[in-house]
């Protein structure tokens, strides 16, 4: 189908100052990109997949600002951690402010150096292209195409550290593409951490593959800048008996969109994909997950919980896609909110489309007012209505939360949101 | 069928149910209803146009108010686009290959009574187990109560009789053919047709709004409990014509109602368009109950011939307190694309949605149900069981809505989905939208495939496997069919175990 003249015209605008390189493997992979983005347009608020999301912040040609924000005296994320820091300022490699990328024992090269690392150009855009169908993802070909920096990461066995990549917020008016490849090897397992805001505007992909037995995992929290715009997307294929575990802490952010693509290519895969969100007033958070089952005995699992107030607005799109032949496939999709006051939303599409009759396949989708009698009970043992409140919401959480599997992070994870919750602030 | 064997045999058994092994069997053979009547048929000239549109509203005798209506809404229709956002793929339909209008001839001086009706029409709905006659009719149990149903019967284009219209009067209940009751009661039709579709509601709407021919009209006063059930039986006997019928009921402050609905269609290799609209107005602490059983012809094994059922149908619960329950059995159509809804407007507003839907062979079916709250402490259920056999597609959409101002409501959402076989697909597109924080929605989906254990402990009880397969999707459908009236509910059973034939193996 042609793209309507409007889309077109957005795009040229949208990408109108940006700077694109054709050289080498690495601007042929963009030049595709560019290719596919323009074969689809921007996202448009009419498209299925945006209907509950306007994507205006995100597309126009120049970001709005978003002031800086300071944490205070909190203590930065994952600092109880033994990990490598890498640093990104406004979606630039900061290599003074980064530890040494050789201690994680793992390959790190930087994308702006282009290596021609054949796996690295067997994987940049590949996914991300693979991703586009059936629902198109335009602003993750944006990314391929127009990143000014990213990593290639390659691990070939168990990696010595955790690799943390901090994303700083310097300039009000940043508008920063990144775009990264992670690659593990048969049996090799790397943890992945990212943090920060990034930018005023930050738009993302990451491209994970991961190999027969190989383990990823993924713990991500987005800071509390409250006037952050972000668009984010995870491309992943599973090999056989791999595991993929991502978890995203959402605090804030005026609009958060953040995608997750996985493809469960062998057999007795598993994959898990959590969520916790918590929002308040100007705040639109946005999971979009598709999951598909191409191969047998694979299990899925999508875990998202947001808690919503002063007109916060949550959306959740998950899909689990099981494809004929992908037998005996377990897949499980939970996504519910808890809304705070009266003014929130909270917009679900939880989706199954299953061709494969020897499955097991559930979604379940809540959303409500904070229970009233349980808060009644903890009143009625003396705990007072804020701390009451607080324990409710770290409940309800919980089981976003414990999708982690080392103990230490969901430890930080926890303490942090305690120390919000117990301010009142997020 | 698989071969099963005498019924006293089937009756020593422990576990199994004999009224299913005894309508499986009644039903066993293929689609019951696939022959036709011959019947001279007077048709309008293939297509739609400005001038069909007229024809078929001078056939009618209408006023002039209601052809303006229909021009309105084709007018809009010419403008519009089919949609395609449903998970169906068929090819392109033309819309002017396919007749309009097609009546008996026997039906060009309409009859007075059902004496008058032509007794070949008569022996058709009798042979379809639907006698045009006021008697009692069995409510399917011996030794229960007898009850008495009313019929409108519909036959291609055209109302052929409607059945206790006398007995119902005396009640001040109006049950009769919408073309008639555009005649005789024009200020009712006036005041509230197009007010729950509007003309321009959809594609599908909007085609129906300018060409329907027929249907059902129904009034219950204020206060009113209809002293009967109301039904409806449409039967497409003519080729190549596509039947568009239009059912309004409007259930007055503290009346009830429960009306039935079903259809049939001849076997035929053509694809045959069906595009139905229902309103239903539901006034302050009225009830109306709207049951469905759709079996129309759903085509051959190969997915050649079949009925495209593009229906819409919605419930406007404007009262306090009003209530709307539908029940749906969709076991017939090539191509289904069909969500019964309620608007919950007034304050307490209930709406529940029970639905089977079961597609076999090369059968696709996307539907659902949508639930608008828009009133203070309103309520919905959704019960929804889908289940998909052979290369059939087979998919729940549904959309749940809560508006800021609906608060304290309240919605529970059950989709489960089965597959028998590897090469068909159960699938579940819900939008859920709650806009305050009071009201609570809940959706649960599963999709499973027959409980092997369940199946080893009927064969292991000397069933086959079909019969082993009907009984277990039964059970599966149990909490459905339990929300259908009686004689409704046994038609159904038996038609699940039908429409399953051939699915396992």
């Amino acid at each position: 189908m042609a793209v309507p003249q409007a889309k077109v015209d957005a795009l040229a605008a949208r990408i109108a100052g940006l700077s694109f390189e054709r050289e080498g493997w690495l601007g042929a992979a963009r030049v595709e990109a560019l290719s596919r983005l323009s074969s689809m347009g921007l996202p448009g608020k009419r498209d299925e997949y945006w209907r509950y999301t306007d994507p205006t912040d995100l597309i126009q040609p120049r970001t709005a600002t978003a002031a800086l924000f300071d944490a205070g005296d909190e203590p930065p994320v994952f600092d109880a951690i033994d990990r490598i820091t890498l640093v990104f300022v406004d979606g630039v490699f900061d290599a003074a402010a980064s530890d040494d990328p050789a201690l994680a024992g793992v390959e790190i090269t930087r994308l702006s150096q282009a290596p021609d690392l054949h796996w690295a150009r067997d994987l940049y855009g590949v996914l991300e292209a693979r991703g586009q169908s059936p629902v198109q993802r335009p602003l993750a070909a944006l990314a391929t195409a127009f990143a000014t920096d990213g990593l290639l990461i390659r691990v070939t066995g168990k990696a010595a550290k955790p690799v943390s990549l901090v994303y700083r917020h310097d300039s009000e008016t940043s508008d920063a593409i990144l775009h990264h490849c992670v690659r593990l090897d048969p049996g090799a397992e790397l943890t992945l951490l990212e943090s920060g805001p990034g930018a005023a505007r930050f738009t993302t992909a990451m491209e994970v593959e991961v190999a027969d037995g190989a383990r990823f995992h993924h713990v991500r929290v987005q800071g509390r800048d409250h006037q952050r715009r972000a668009a984010t997307h995870v491309f992943a294929r599973l090999g056989a008996e791999s595991l993929f575990k991502s978890f995203t802490l959402t605090a804030n952010g005026v609009l958060t969109r953040n995608e997750v693509v996985l493809e469960l290519a062998g057999d007795d895969g598993v994959a898990h994909v959590a969520g916790a969100a918590m929002g308040d007033g100007a705040f639109h958070h946005d999971d979009t997950v598709f999951i598909t089952h191409d191969a047998e005995r694979c299990e899925s699992r999508q875990v998202f919980k947001k808690v919503l107030k002063h007109g916060a607005v949550g959306v959740f799109q998950g899909k689990i896609l099981v494809k004929q032949g992908a037998q005996k496939t377990d897949g499980y999709q939970i996504s519910q909110s808890l809304l705070l006051d009266e003014d929130c939303q909270f917009l679900a599409k939880p989706e199954l489309e299953i061709y494969a009759d020897d499955v097991k396949c559930s979604h379940g989708s809540t959303s409500g007012a904070i229970d009233e009698t349980a808060l009644f009970y903890l009143r009625s043992r003396g705990v007072p209505l804020r701390s009451a409140q607080a324990l409710l919401v770290l409940a309800f959480l919980a089981e976003a939360i414990g999708e982690i599997e080392d103990e230490l992070i969901v430890e930080d994870i926890r303490q942090r949101l305690e120390n919000w919750l117990a301010r009142h602030e997020y | 069928m698989g071969a099963l064997e005498t019924e006293e045999q089937t009756d020593l058994r422990e576990g199994v149910d004999r009224e299913t092994i005894q309508t499986v069997k009644a039903m066993s053979g293929t689609y019951k209803y696939g022959w036709d009547t011959e019947i001279e048929t007077e048709y309008a000239p293939k297509g739609v146009n400005e001038d069909i549109v007229r024809l078929i509203s001078e056939k009618n005798g209408e006023p002039e108010w209601m052809l303006d209506w229909r021009l309105a809404a084709y007018r809009r229709w010419v403008q519009m686009e089919e949609p395609r956002w449903a998970m169906l793929h068929y090819p392109v339909i033309d819309y002017q290959d396919q007749y309009y209008f097609a009546k008996p001839k026997s039906m060009a001086v309409k009859p007075k009574s059902l004496d008058e009706v032509d007794p070949k029409l008569l022996a058709t709905y009798e042979k379809l187990g639907i006698p045009l006659k006021e008697q009692m009719i069995l409510a399917g149990v011996e030794g229960t109560e007898t009850r008495k149903v009313a019929v409108d019967a519909v036959f291609d284009s055209v109302s052929v009789g409607t059945t206790f219209k006398e007995e119902l009067k005396k009640a001040g209940v109006i049950f009769c053919a919408i073309s008639e009751a555009i005649r005789e009661y024009p200020e009712l039709v006036k005041k509230y047709l197009g007010s729950v579709v509007p003309q321009s509601d959809n594609f599908f709407a909007t085609l129906n709004s300018a060409v329907f021919s027929d249907g059902s009209f129904v009034y219950i006063p204020e206060g009113v409990r209809c002293p009967m059930e109301l039904s409806t039986y449409f039967r497409i006997n003519a080729e190549n014509t596509g039947q568009f019928e239009r059912t309004l009921i409007i259930a007055e402050k503290g009346s009830y109602v429960s009306y039935l609905e079903g259809c049939t269609a001849p076997k035929r290799d053509t694809h045959q368009l069906h595009a139905a609209v229902v309103e239903i107005v539901v006034l302050d602490d009225a009830e109306v109950k709207y049951s469905t059983v759709q079996n129309w012809y759903p085509g051959d094994a190969e997915g050649r011939g079949g009925i495209y059922n593009f229906v819409t149908k919605r419930a406007d619960c404007r009262g306090a307190r009003s209530k709307v329950m539908w029940t749906q059995v969709e076991t017939g159509s090539a191509i289904t694309w069909k969500y019964p809804s309620c608007i919950l407007r007034g304050e307490e507003a209930q709406g529940e949605f029970y639905s089977i839907a079961i597609a076999n062979n090369a059968q696709q079916a996307d539907t659902g149900t949508k639930m608008v709250h828009l009133g203070r402490n309103t309520k919905s259920r959704i019960v929804s069981k889908g289940i998909s056999a052979g290369r059939a597609q087979n998919t729940y959409r549904g959309l749940v809505s809560m508006h800021p101002r609906a608060t304290g409501s309240r919605n529970y959402t059950q989709c489960d989905s089965l597959l028998i076989g590897d090469k068909c697909g159960a699938h579940t597109v819900p939008y859920i939208e709650v806009k305050n924080n009071s009201s609570r929605c809940e959706h649960e989906a599963t999709t499973s495939k027959v409980d092997e254990d369940q199946l080893f402990y009927c064969r292991s009880r000397g069933m086959d496997e079909e019969q082993a397969v009907a009984l277990v999707v039964n059970g599966f459908v149990k909490d459905v069919l339990q929300t259908l009236p009686m004689e409704f509910a046994m038609e159904a059973q038996a038609l699940v175990a039908i429409s399953l034939e051939g699915s396992v193996g």
